[in-house]
């Protein structure tokens, strides 16, 4: 169960010609695909394209009513080698996954599409995690499309713009028999806009079709002499046909006067930012009529010599808007002018930074210098001037004041004991290398643990410690892998080639039985009900399948000691090969998800429901915190109390627990203090709980009442 | 309501932006960021505006720092070119839902003096960096207000969690109410309603907080000031109790009456909490020794030392044992508190669990003094004693076995004295008070900074040990600095340090620049 349901959304995948479609961007992409006839649709979710999968997911029906096919892939691999769908038959597919982790993980499979081609529409939607709020490494998805000759579209971000480069890119696709690219980046997926909508296409062959009617051609197959053929292929004859598509079919676009002594060329996801920088300069009003020629490029490879070359025509200098690095696109028009012996002056990196993301202040600044340089005067007097200074004192003041805030494990998350449990261990057994991976468990590295030395990618963790074997050390690595990561690959990756290379290090599977990081997601371990996907299958049946002898299964991680001390077993017992630790319970997100309607419906039914909490006793506990310190959950916090004698605050929770046991557990396993209670609500009790408590207020309140007629009692402050 | 005009904007019209109305909401992750963005939009397309929203979701919905950001400009009928991101020095509006947000707004420049409309909860929701801190970590608040309400053009500030919680709702429903009261956006407060309305989830709860905020914000923003009673303080009522006792407390209480006028109030509180820790006795023994400090003091030092000494001598007399957390655990003031805490009603049924982890150590603590000191000196009784009675235990305090075996401890009291622990911590109370003394004469602001140290000292079990530890290596400083003029600032810096970091990294690092001196 995804963590945000499309389901309402979803039906507006129905509307016919002439309607207008709001809503975001990856709902506007779900929409195009199926205007356009797409066959199959599959991928791997992860930001900013995981709401893309969900929506897929939860338009199953209307996917299934056109005869689509809709897969939740494996992996980005699998999805994109799914994509070989369109190589003998005449299907548009399309798949999608985060960029560039994703497509890393995809290469292997992409390289190898876009050697062979494809017959019909072959289309990869990457999501590009670059700028603020990306969680990975800042790489441009642009080199791959160089590499293997795949073309890469860069839409402008606004809905009708991705509508359209959607058509463009299977019809790009099919006119060159060559896979098609797309990237949006993080806000383009989320952006908030509408457009006019068309009627949905039937795919004109389905899946089945092909199924029950197979086709080969040698000559598409990657393997010698063909694959030198393909290189000939994709040179001669491909790029030709792609680049004769793009001109004539007008997907880059130029805006502003035809004559003008500067002009800009800019990536398509660029064109929202460089018109703010324009409109506020005031050399472009609020609708896009602009005084700077533009020249915005929604197909970023290949680029077109010719296009560029004119609009380079009669103008002393053109800047180039190329976010991230290496500028290659840059580096192409510098090419192509040189050769041409073109006198335009380029300008790119140089006023704009080389890396880092292109922000509202980045692009205003680039663009004003540039014009000051260059424009010949069309820089208006206030865009001439330099900025209002920002008030510098009081940032000075806040930059000491305000803490950061990385993310880290939400209220009740079933992760925080298995990492409170090996900070504990630690403390015992001394520091041991610790090797991380993908996934919300990551966090381990922040405060409050702060374990965990590498992380080297999706399914990784245990891989990435495998150098560390040794039979004489005498220490053995930690190494932890997500339920996610280990079905993307950690299965071989790590844990089959711990096994192989016979590794004695620990590897600790976090299992919260979902893809939880990136929205929830199913995955084959999960322990839920999926109408159209095969869940349940145990990770441990999966380690044990693939050799691993020394094998525990923990059914709640919130047992602390008991996480504790089967870590302490598998980093000191005498066995060898990999210790491999299952610590599994439910994400704590999903799981409120899926409780809280079941117990208000049981709730209003009249039926016994437990509502658990924790509470700290204030004049108990003594300030010392050491509990968030094996915690860090958002509802333990901090108050000061109103009491002259006490000098730190304590520890108090908020009404947003929900009682997941880590406080209690931690406080025994740590042997902190017994500040920490647990009040269980009993909402609707039973006879029994009634007569139970009457007898127990019976005998306490007299407990009570004898001793406090006997002494002097204080009124509370 | 009236329509009100947006803040002064840039008039000198080169600015093409300028009919654009440019909003940012910064939030923590889970805050419900997303539903007041979709409010927003609402609100504008039905007014006739065009709206653009977009967001930065990734991994900072756990509990990072997230953001949203909109724009609507006046529909002319063609589709306006938005920005997909704030830029510094470019937003109208910032909506910011926690204080430190507010200031990670300012420092990233989205909140500036000649136009931003800043809304703000003044409520925090602490970074883990803030509450791992030993001592007290927490980011100093009023300086911040301080620094953003500078920053902004107009700010609205007030604790809106409190507001959205008082009102059983969510905090993106009183930041939208304190949105419409502010006046910042060109819509009736009708309309924000009406959005509200056609969300149609816990509308009726939404509604209550969002006028509560809009009339506070409306207001300025300053809390109604409510008629407080004249109550009797707490801790200035007679306790109750059986009237030979509480006569006796009025005998006693009426000697802080007699110490000198600064002391009077520390040492009121004091007392009180050392009788209802132990007796009246004991509570005359607290004076005693606070009697002891305040002949050495005087009232050109604005008795300093004494009020130091009410405070500390009063949490050294109040040691935490078993017996003490027992007796709190199994007090009818405590049954209350933690309902009203946990909003379970008086006729609910409650099942309540306490988490305890006594070691050894402990338990021998509460022996008499001969018996206790006998097993800890015999490592294989304490060994096999330790292997029985070192583990976790539930004890369900609503529960009559529970509370019985706490109760049971709990009438330990009366023996408190004769107890080893209680040796212990009077040998070592005295210690730490005779080296305040003892420099008081060389340095009398030294002496205060050797009382205050009993801070480090708190916990129980392994945190008691750490705290302790580190409290004799801050002392181990002393005899390094106290020849100094500056000593009691060194030993304040010592101090400070201690609370720093669980492992005392900043404390060995202080120690050694007291080695250099």
């Amino acid at each position: 169960m995804a963590e945000r349901s499309f389901a309402k959304e979803v039906q507006k995948l129905r509307m016919g010609a002439g309607e207008t479609f709001h809503g975001e961007g990856i709902l506007a992409i779900t929409k195009a695909l199926l205007e356009n006839g797409v066959g199959y649709v599959g991928g791997y979710q992860g930001a900013p394209i995981s709401h893309l999968m969900d929506v897929l997911a939860d338009a199953q029906d209307i996917l299934g009513e056109l005869g689509v096919h809709f897969e939740a892939s494996a992996s980005e691999a699998t999805a994109a080698a799914m994509l070989a769908a369109s190589v003998h038959y005449p299907i548009r597919g399309a798949v999608t996954f985060k960029s560039t982790v994703g497509t890393n993980v995809a290469s292997d499979a992409l390289a190898n599409l876009a050697s062979g081609g494809v017959t019909g529409g072959a289309l990869v939607i990457v999501g590009e995690d670059y700028g603020e709020g990306s969680s990975i490494m800042q790489e441009r998805s642009h080199a791959f499309a160089m590499k293997s000759q795949i073309w890469l579209l860069d839409p402008r971000p606004n809905l009708p713009s991705i509508v359209e480069t959607v058509r463009h890119g299977f019809e790009l696709s099919e006119a060159s028999n060559t896979p098609v690219m797309m990237q949006v980046r993080i806000r383009g997926c989320h952006v908030h806009g509408r457009f006019t909508a068309s009627d949905n296409k039937r795919p004109g062959m389905s899946v089945r079709d092909a199924l029950e009617n197979p086709r080969r051609d040698t000559n598409r197959i990657v393997l010698p002499p063909a694959s030198f053929l393909h290189e000939q292929e994709k040179i001669n004859k491909r790029l030709p046909q792609a680049m004769d598509y793009i001109r004539k079919n007008n997907v880059n676009e130029f805006f502003g006067p035809d004559e003008a002594k500067v002009g800009i060329v800019l990536q398509g996801g660029m064109y929202n930012a460089v018109l703010r920088a324009l409109q506020r300069i005031g050399l472009a009003d609020i609708y896009g009529e602009t005084k700077v020629p533009l020249y915005v490029l929604n197909c970023v490879y290949p680029l077109l010599t010719d296009e560029f070359l004119d609009f380079c025509a009669g103008k002393d200098a053109v800047l180039v808007v190329e976010e991230g690095q290496p500028d290659y696109i840059e580096q192409a028009f510098g090419s192509m002018l040189y050769k041409a012996g073109g006198t335009t002056k380029l300008i790119g990196k140089g006023p704009f930074p080389m890396a880092g993301e292109y922000t509202g202040q980045v692009m205003l600044d680039g663009i004003r210098t540039f014009l000051d340089e260059h424009g010949g005067g069309i820089l208006p007097s206030k865009g001439r001037a330099p900025n209002t200074p920002l008030p510098t004192d009081s940032i000075q003041q806040l930059q000491t004041k305000v803490p950061m805030r990385p993310p880290g494990f939400c209220t009740g998350c079933p992760e925080r004991p298995i990492f409170a449990a090996t900070k504990l261990v630690e403390q015992e057994l001394g520091k041991h290398h610790i090797a991380s991976d993908i996934g919300c468990h990551l966090f381990s590295i922040n405060a409050p643990f702060e374990l965990g030395a590498t992380t080297m990618g999706y399914g990784l963790g245990p891989a990435s410690a495998s150098a560390f074997n040794d039979k004489n050390a005498e220490r053995r690595s930690i190494s932890f892998v997500g339920d996610g990561g280990f079905w993307h690959n950690g299965l071989t990756s790590s844990v089959g080639n711990a096994v192989f290379n016979r590794n004695d290090g620990v590897i600790v599977i976090v299992d919260n039985y979902y893809s939880a990081a990136t929205g929830g997601q199913d995955v084959l371990s999960s322990r839920a009900d999926n109408r159209s996907k095969s869940t349940k299958h145990p990770i441990a049946k999966a380690v044990k399948g693939m050799g691993v002898e020394w094998v525990r299964q923990i059914d709640r991680t919130y047992d602390v000691g008991k996480l504790k001390a089967t870590l302490k077993e598998a980093l000191t017992t005498e066995e060898s090969g990999p210790k491999v630790i299952i610590a599994s319970s439910e994400c704590m997100l999903n799981r409120q998800r899926r409780e809280k309607p079941l117990k208000q419906a049981a709730l209003k039914a009249g039926e016994r429901v437990v509502r658990p909490r924790f509470g700290v006793d204030e004049d108990v506990c003594t300030g010392d915190h050491a509990c968030m310190r094996l915690s860090g959950c958002p509802s333990l916090s901090v108050k000061q109390l109103d009491d002259p004698l006490r000098d730190d605050p304590v520890a108090s929770i908020d009404q947003s627990c929900v009682g997941c046991g880590n406080c209690g557990e931690v406080a025994d396993a740590a042997v902190l203090c017994p500040s920490f209670y647990r009040a269980d609500l009993i909402q609707n009790p039973t006879s029994v709980d009634r007569f139970a408590d009457r007898l127990r207020r019976k005998v306490i309140g007299w407990l009570k009442n004898r001793r406090e007629r006997s002494r002097l009692v204080f009124a509370e402050n | 309501m009236t329509i009100h005009r947006l803040p002064d904007l840039p008039t000198d019209g080169v600015d093409a932006t300028t009919s654009i109305i440019k909003i940012a909401i910064l939030a923590v992750g889970g805050q419900g960021g997303g539903v007041l963005t979709d409010w927003v939009i609402d609100l504008a397309e039905h007014a006739g505006y065009r709206a653009q929203s977009t967001s930065v979701a990734g991994v900072a919905q756990r509990t990072g720092a997230t953001i949203y950001y909109v724009e609507m400009t006046p529909d002319g009928g063609r589709d306006p070119v938005f920005s997909l991101s704030p830029a510094p020095g470019d937003v109208d509006i910032l909506i910011a839902a926690e204080l430190m947000e507010a200031g990670r707004a300012v420092m990233r420049g989205f909140v500036t003096p000649d136009r931003t409309t800043l809304i703000a909860s003044a409520h925090r929701v602490l970074a883990v960096s803030e509450k791992i801190v030993p001592g007290d970590g927490r980011a100093d608040s009023p300086g911040v207000t301080e620094a953003v309400a500078a920053a902004a053009h107009r700010l609205v500030c007030f604790d809106m969690e409190q507001v959205a919680v008082d009102a059983g709702s969510v905090i993106s429903s009183s930041l939208f109410g304190a949105l419409a009261g502010s006046g910042a956006l060109p819509f009736e407060r009708e309309a924000y309603e009406a959005t509200i309305r056609r969300s149609g989830r816990g509308v009726e709860a939404s509604l209550r907080a969002f006028n509560a905020a809009c009339d506070l914000a409306l207001a300025g923003g300053k809390t109604p000031a409510v008629a407080v009673p004249e109550a009797v303080k707490a801790e200035a009522r007679d306790p109750e109790g059986p009237e030979a006792l509480v006569s006796e407390w009025r005998a006693l209480r009426s000697m802080v009456g007699d110490l000198p006028a600064p002391v009077q109030d520390m040492a009121g509180r004091g007392l009180r909490k050392v009788v209802d820790y132990q007796d009246l006795a004991y509570g005359r023994d607290y004076l005693d020794h606070l009697k002891r400090v305040i002949a050495i003091d005087d009232a050109a030092h604005e008795w300093r030392l004494s009020i130091e000494a009410a405070k500390y001598i009063a949490n050294a007399l109040v040691y935490d044992d078993i017996i003490r957390v027992a007796d709190l655990k199994t007090r009818a003031s405590r049954e209350a508190r933690l309902r009203r805490e946990q909003g379970i009603g008086g006729d609910a049924i409650a099942h309540v669990t306490e988490y305890f982890h006594p070691r050894m150590q402990e338990i021998c603590g509460t022996l008499p003094v001969r018996l206790g000191r006998w097993i800890e000196n015999s490592p294989k009784v304490f060994g096999a004693l330790d292997k029985v009675f070192n583990r976790g235990r539930r004890i369900r305090t609503d529960g009559i076995v529970g509370f019985g075996m706490l109760y049971g401890i709990a009438t330990l009291k009366p023996a408190r004295r004769r107890l080893l622990r209680h040796e212990v911590e009077m040998k070592h109370m005295a210690q730490w008070l005779e080296t305040a003394l003892s420099v008081r004469d060389i340095n009398y602001d030294l002496a205060v900074e050797v009382l205050k140290c009993r801070r480090l000292i708190k916990g129980y079990s392994d945190t008691h040990e750490r705290g302790l530890s580190k409290y004799r290596r801050v002392m181990d400083g002393l005899p390094m600095i106290r020849h100094r003029e500056d000593a009691a600032d060194w030993l304040r810096r010592l101090r400070e340090a201690a609370l720093l970091d669980e492992e005392g990294k900043a404390l060995d690092g202080a120690l050694k620049t007291i080695e250099t001196l």
